[in-house]
Order: C-alpha cells, then sequence, then structure tokens
C-alpha cells in the first residue's frame, strides 16, 4: 500500500452533529456494549444454577458500585437499542424517513432511553440499596 | 457464483441467492431483523423480571428461572439474544478489521464462545426447572 499522503473524504470531525447521526452511531455503540452484557449475563444465570456459596459471591460483586454503573449502562443501552431498533425494523419497510419523521422519531428514541432508564433506576438511587 | 447480476430469464430467487461480500445473500440481514422481531417482547419481560430482582435471593432466581414461564423464555431468549449478538458484532467486525485472517479468527471465535455460552445458559435453566 502506497505510504503517500493522499487526501481522505471528510470524516466525522468535519460534520455538525446532528440527531441523525448521533441515532445511528450510537446503534452500532450500544449493540457492541451491550454485547459484552451477555456475558454478565450469563454468568449470572449460570451461577443462578450452581449448588453452594457461588452464586452469593457473583450477587455481592454485582453489588459493587463499579458493577451497578455497568448495569445503569447497560440499562440505557438496552433501551436506547430497544427504541432505535424499531426505528430500523419500520425503516426496512420503507417506513418513517420523511426527514422530519426521521428527526422526531430519533429524539424519541433517545428520550424514550433516557425515561425508562430514570424509571428503572430512580428507586434504586432513592431506595439506596439494589 | 456466476449468479452475480439480473438477468431477465432468470426467477428473482436466483438474481438474490449469494450475493454480497461473503456470499450468503440476504440470509444474514434477514436473520438480523427476525431475531430483533422475536426480541422485542422478551427482553422487555427479561428486563421487567431481572429489576424485580434485584438484590434477590439464590431461591428467588431459580423459583423464576425454573417456572414454565421463566424456563421457557429464557430458552428462547438467551440463544435468540446471542445470535442477534453475533450477527451484529460481525457487521462491526467486517467494516473495522481489514486483516482476513483477524476478520476470520474473531468472528469464529465469537461463534464458539457464544454456543458455549447459549448451551451452558440453556442447561442451566434446565436444571434449574427439573431440579437437577
Amino acid at each position: 500500500m502506497s505510504t503517500t499522503e493522499r487526501p481522505l473524504s471528510p470524516h466525522l470531525q468535519v460534520y455538525r452533529w446532528r440527531i441523525s447521526m448521533f441515532t445511528s452511531i450510537m446503534h452500532r455503540a450500544s449493540g457492541a456494549f451491550l454485547s459484552l452484557g451477555t456475558l454478565v449475563l450469563t454468568w449470572f444465570l449460570i451461577a443462578a444454577a450452581t449448588e453452594g456459596d457461588y452464586f452469593s459471591y457473583v450477587s455481592d460483586l454485582l453489588a459493587h458500585p463499579i458493577a451497578q454503573l455497568l448495569l445503569f449502562g447497560w440499562t440505557l443501552a438496552f433501551f436506547y437499542h430497544l427504541a432505535n431498533g424499531v426505528r430500523h425494523l419500520f425503516w426496512d419497510i420503507g417506513k418513517g424517513f420523511e426527514k422530519a419523521t426521521y428527526r422526531t422519531t430519533g429524539w424519541l428514541a433517545v428520550a424514550f432511553a433516557v425515561v425508562m432508564t430514570v424509571v428503572v433506576w430512580y428507586p434504586v438511587v432513592m431506595g439506596g440499596a439494589a | 457464483m456466476s449468479m452475480r447480476g439480473w438477468h431477465p430469464k432468470r426467477s428473482h430467487r436466483k438474481n438474490v441467492s449469494y450475493l454480497g461480500a461473503a456470499g450468503e445473500g440476504s440470509g444474514h440481514w434477514w436473520l438480523q431483523r427476525l431475531t430483533a422481531l422475536i426480541m422485542i417482547p422478551l427482553a422487555l419481560w427479561f428486563v421487567y423480571s431481572i429489576v424485580s430482582l434485584a438484590g434477590a435471593s439464590q431461591a428467588d432466581v431459580q423459583a423464576w428461572m425454573g417456572s414454565l414461564l421463566g424456563s421457557t423464555l429464557l430458552v428462547i431468549l438467551v440463544p435468540t439474544l446471542l445470535l442477534h449478538s453475533a450477527l451484529g458484532l460481525q457487521v462491526v467486525i467486517e467494516d473495522y478489521v481489514h486483516s482476513e485472517w483477524l476478520k476470520f479468527g474473531s468472528i469464529l471465535l465469537i461463534r464458539f464462545a457464544y454456543l458455549l455460552m447459549a448451551v451452558g445458559v440453556v442447561i442451566a435453566v434446565l436444571r434449574v426447572a427439573f431440579g437437577g
């Protein structure tokens, strides 16, 4: 491959941030992050089937602040990926491409994720313990 | 494949089969959507259950996992989720990893790991459900 400095096509930093760009990038980012969560999900379910003290060990680890922060992140990523995934399914049947609709549903997906994450985590944060 | 490209004398099916870089036609795309659709209700149920189970004892978690509803839905959800995740990660890898061996290797590694995880979870759920 040539090492000559060739002009590249305009990349992300050139553009002004728009909701369409944000929702698209975040769909992939949230999906990748959620994939990491499948490891914890698997670990938790298998631990629940074991005998002895192993489950309480896992349960205590998940109550750690860092684990709680990760779970909070996965909650946000889950609801976002779900809402934006529904947008994708509508696009697949050819609906929702009009500029105004596209932007509105984009904002709606973000709002849905934030609201649902608050609904899930409000009792945890206010109640002190999980 | 010499099947690429549209030809008036071929059926529609033949015009789309085996297209794309991996020669798999629309299979990957379709499976990604199908797994997404299946998971809309299942994932909502799962998140609701997990939130209700926050800080629960092992006995409570087992009661949920082993119930007829819980075990049935988990055995459907987890493999579906892992398949959806594997398909998604594959696209990301294909976009950003340019070394053929690394690309092939990482996709294969994810598939093996996910197969192991899916089987592990299904056995765990069935063990609890049947009290093994």
